[in-house]
């Protein structure tokens, strides 16, 4: 089944301006783990946007079939005025969970599933970089949303705690079925993760060429396989960067 | 070295990972003495400058004193002030009047705080009422209290109506600026995060950007008690009712009477009250901003 149908996107910020995204089709499945890689402006974060309905298309139809969508940001995005454990219980009063003994349950639950329940009653002042995403994970997870939309959520990382992450994220995702678009810059990082790589072209942002991960999971971020994809899609990012300077 | 991709290899490796991820928790949480530890140190470094500008500040005062600048029934020194401030406190009537007024603030600064807050938290979500209003509400914020009371007694007469007119106006556009100041500061990523979440109209409001505008908030309920505070000593002084003594009704009696040593105790009374009001601000402030990590170690 197809998670995301995307079909001939547009869109432009304000009447008459440059198109930021055009012409973009893309499906994704259920389950499917799709990474989405292009340069500084092209897009991504404006494609998240318009998939997680922040933002209403110019043109063209995205089809959710009536899967719910939930959204991770580049930072955190946690209220800085609650514990990690009351960001997921609003997370799951505001997905419907009326009952504050049932929120407060399965905020634990959330938390436990990433390995943060001893850290529930800090506040994201309190926590580190990783561990905030990882809140900021559960939060995303407390929606019961099936499309998880990540916008680049590991970026401001140091690598070791990046690489646990990736771990951390492939199991929940593996565990739950969910189907996940990871924006990222890191194209290893996508190679690391993703079923498959989808490279966005600059000014407008259009799907320029797709990548089917090959590789078996469990997957090393520093194997060999990971790093011979990477440079394939690399090589393809700088040709269309390179045809931009011309 | 080659990776084991083996079951019994794959499991080692799960497991060294989760121990890499506690470790990683621990070295990256913030450790050390509870910041709320309250020593007599810490006290006295706090308490020293405060001490010692009020001693330069009686000291100066009895220097002026001393000077003879002007006759100690016109200027009494610091002394005669103590006295007539102990007298004060030893009298029923003193507490009576203390009622009054503070009932007066309190309600005053109340229906300022709903007015203001209901004021605000519209024009800071509506674009309209922000170019018909916006304006306006900072304009009024500058108007001076003693202006107002004209038209309070005009409206209210001499009444305690009159006096909670001006108290309101006074605070309400304090109050009021302070949600709008505070709404326009949220994060947008805040914004877009709650509207992820499916947050949306009083909920939204409610739940996420009125306690994200909450240090703003803040500041402006601070101004705003400061305004209503000074409308309400200049409107007791104007609006003296027979059956509600009041602080500033005392402080009038004491300037009639030409009880220098009164009007300096009473006016030390004022000061005091807007010195723990200000208090109980800043401690609700910093509990604000240390739960936000906004606060230094200091």
């Amino acid at each position: 089944m197809t998670a995301i149908n995307i079909r001939g996107l547009e869109h432009r910020y304000g009447a008459g301006g440059a198109p930021v995204l055009s012409g973009v089709d893309l499906d994704v499945a259920d389950g499917e783990f799709l990474c989405v890689v292009g340069a500084s402006g092209c897009g991504k974060t404006t494609l998240l946007h318009l998939i997680a309905g922040l933002d209403d298309p110019s043109a063209g139809t995205i089809g959710l079939g009536g899967r719910r969508t939930s959204l991770m940001f580049q930072e955190h995005a946690l209220f800085p005025w609650l514990t990690a454990q009351r960001n997921v219980e609003l997370a799951l009063k505001l997905a419907g969970v009326r009952d504050r003994q049932v929120r407060s349950a399965r905020a634990r639950e959330l938390l436990s599933a990433v390995r943060l329940e001893s850290h529930a009653n800090r506040r994201p002042h309190e926590l580190s970089g990783g561990m905030r995403q990882r809140v900021a994970l559960a939060r995303a997870l407390a929606q019961d949303a099936t499309v998880l939309l990540m916008d680049e959520p590991f970026g401001a990382l140091d690598a070791m705690t990046r690489d646990l992450l990736h771990d951390e994220l492939e199991r929940v995702w593996q565990e739950r079925g969910l189907s996940i678009v990871f924006v990222t810059h890191n194209v290893r990082e996508a190679a690391r993760l993703g079923d498959r790589i989808i490279l966005l072209g600059s000014r407008p942002g259009r799907v320029l060429e797709e990548f089917p991960v090959a590789i078996d999971r469990p997957r090393r971020i520093e194997a060999p396989a990971v790093s011979a994809l990477a440079t394939e899609v690399t090589m393809a990012l700088r040709s269309e960067v390179s045809r931009h300077g011309h | 070295m080659a990776i084991d991709l083996t079951d019994a290899g794959i499991a080692r490796r799960e497991s060294i990972d989760h121990g890499t991820l506690a470790g990683l928790d621990e070295l990256d949480t913030p450790n050390g003495a509870p910041r709320s530890t309250i020593n007599a140190q810490r006290m006295w470094a706090q308490a020293w400058p405060r001490l010692a500008a009020l001693v330069l500040a009686l000291g100066l005062w009895q220097l002026v004193v001393l000077s003879g600048w002007r006759p100690e029934y016109v200027l009494p020194p610091p002394r005669a002030v103590a006295g007539a401030l102990g007298e004060l406190l030893g009298d029923a009537t003193f507490y009576r009047a203390l009622a009054v007024t503070m009932g007066r603030a309190i309600t005053g600064f109340a229906l300022a705080l709903v007015i203001g807050g209901m004021i605000g938290c519209a024009v800071a979500q509506s674009t309209i009422l922000r170019r018909a209003v916006g304006s306006l509400i900072t304009g009024l914020q500058t108007m001076p209290s003693i202006a107002w009371f004209p038209l309070a007694i005009l409206l209210f007469q001499l009444s305690e109506g009159a006096i909670t007119f001006v108290v309101v106006l006074g605070a309400a556009p304090s109050i009021a600026n302070g949600i709008i100041g505070g709404v326009d500061t949220v994060p947008p990523v805040v914004r877009d995060a709650a509207h992820v979440l499916g947050a949306r109209g009083c909920t939204l409001l409610r739940s996420v950007i009125l306690p994200a505008a909450m240090p703003s908030i803040l500041a402006g309920l601070k101004q705003g008690w400061a305004f209503a505070w000074r409308s309400l000593v200049a409107g007791e002084l104007l609006v003296i009712l027979a059956d509600r003594p009041s602080l500033g009704a005392r402080l009038d009696f004491a300037r009639q009477f030409s009880d220098a040593p009164g009007v300096l105790a009473m006016m030390t009374v004022f000061l005091a009250i807007g010195l723990i009001v200000d208090g109980a601000f800043n401690c609700l402030d910093r509990r604000v901003r240390r739960r936000r990590g906004l606060l230094g170690a200091r």
